[in-house]
């Protein structure tokens, strides 16, 4: 295995090109390492990309914040301006592991493992963000819920890698949360989850809104039509119990150790209203 | 392939090494520099016992490669110590007997002073959440977080 940590998009874009199928993207590396470790994967090349200084900040780029593919659960956790934006995404990504894990374990990283219990990809995806992606082709943008196709299967080409999270402006009026089940209070993956992003019009109906549930399909799922049932709505206990039979409708999960297909469609319905509630009542606080 | 060299820092002293890229920080720290403080339990970031402080932050040296501490600052448990003079939480966690058999305690002492270095006066949810990635199969852990409290106050200059 050869060891790389270019600078530069271009030379990791360069690297991950020449590397083929046998090539890996290496952030905080909490998946990877577990992965090399067990003999799941046998890369001839892994390209470090925490060297280039856009993977590792935060900024606001026109009022939209843009967050880079390898910072940490910790530093995001530490910002107060991405807090304030985007409180779900923020709070999806500081749920995962522990202390230690929370030291390395970055958004792309949570994203291109792929699996569909990611704490922070329906929270991403109910925010509408978009992965800025690098590769031989130049840069382009893919909406998060295109990234991955199933469980460890990206859409991505050789030689692309993530290099940052772009987040549409905020509106007034809006706020995100992220809720996760799991059987004890920390520390372990996600039976269900859910990412609600609302927003209100100044008389308090709901204008926008996108749910997204994680661990209940091959992929964390974009439900538009539980979304819908909230739009024109003041999320009233009427809408939000249509919003949860969409979000329950919308559930294709497996039976295993965590849950059984039932517990796991009814749960998505209850956590979704949960999280609806939690960003209505965020966004009533919000500016 | 040749191996790779890589200039470090580990507990304050400058320091050079050469690893295979499939080496661990953890496989670098005990089998090349002889540090065996640091104690490979799980290898997969779920049981603490490698906590060692890059830059400030607690991490899993299972979970990181050698090759990336090149330019980075690394803290062990065998930098805890001032010479002979204990560091308080080593003391108080003799006086509170926080620890039986001692595989976990060098993790856990490293992420209690990554702690208390950010948070002087932890609240004990606030201490057992941080320790949550430490993973200790004798104590039931009562001891270890009175302990780390006591250290704190103690610190404080309660």
């Amino acid at each position: 295995m050869r060891y790389e940590a270019p600078e530069t998009i271009e030379g990791a874009v360069k690297l991950l090109a020449g590397g083929g199928p046998r090539g890996r993207v290496l952030a905080g590396g909490t998946d990877l390492l577990v992965q090399l470790r067990a003999g799941m994967i046998a890369p001839e090349l892994v390209v470090d990309i925490k060297r280039i200084d856009e993977t590792r900040e935060i900024r606001e780029e026109g009022g939209r914040l843009v967050i880079g593919a390898a910072v940490t659960g910790a530093e995001l956790g530490e910002h107060a301006a991405a807090k304030a934006m985007w409180p779900g995404v923020v709070e999806s990504a500081e749920l995962i592991g522990s202390t230690q894990i929370q030291g390395r374990a970055s958004l792309a990283g949570n994203l291109c493992n792929a699996s569909p219990a990611a704490d922070t990809v329906p929270a991403l995806v109910a925010a509408a963000a978009q992965c800025r992606i690098a590769g031989p082709g130049g840069v382009r943008r893919l909406p998060v819920e295109e990234v991955c196709t199933g469980p460890g299967q990206l859409s991505l080409d050789d030689g692309e890698f993530v290099v940052a999270f772009e987040f549409p402006e905020r509106r007034p009026r809006s706020a995100d949360a992220y809720l996760r089940f799991i059987p004890r209070t920390e520390m372990d993956i996600a039976v269900v989850g859910a990412g609600v992003n609302l927003s209100f019009d100044d008389s308090g109906r709901c204008a926008a809104a996108r749910v997204a549930l994680g661990a209940v399909a091959p992929t964390v799922i974009l439900v538009e039509a539980a979304g819908r049932a909230l739009v024109g709505t003041e999320c009233d206990d009427a809408a939000l119990q249509n919003m949860a039979a969409a979000a329950s409708a919308a559930c294709r999960p497996i039976d295993d150790k965590r849950g059984t297909v039932e517990y796991r469609t009814k749960v998505a319905g209850v956590l979704a209203t949960r999280a609806a509630k939690i960003a209505a009542q965020r966004a009533k606080g919000a500016r | 392939m040749a191996k790779a060299h890589v200039t470090t820092t580990v507990n304050g002293d400058p320091v050079e090494f050469l690893c295979d890229a499939e080496q661990t920080l953890l496989d670098v720290l005990r089998d090349e520099l002889y540090l065996t403080g640091s104690k490979e339990g799980c290898g997969s970031g779920d049981c603490g016992a490698c906590s060692v402080i890059v830059d400030d932050r607690l991490v899993c040296a299972c979970l990181m490669l050698g090759v990336e501490a090149e330019g980075h600052s690394i803290e062990t448990i065998e930098g805890m110590a001032n010479g002979d003079q204990l560091h308080p939480l080593q003391t108080k966690f003799l006086e509170h007997a926080a620890l039986q058999c001692g595989v976990c305690t060098p993790g856990i002492l490293v992420a209690a002073k990554s702690l208390l270095e950010r948070n002087p006066d932890p609240t004990e949810i606030e201490v057992r959440y941080w320790l949550a990635g430490n993973l200790c199969r004798c104590t039931g852990y009562d001891k270890i977080v009175r302990a780390v409290l006591d250290t704190a106050q103690e610190m404080r200059g309660g």
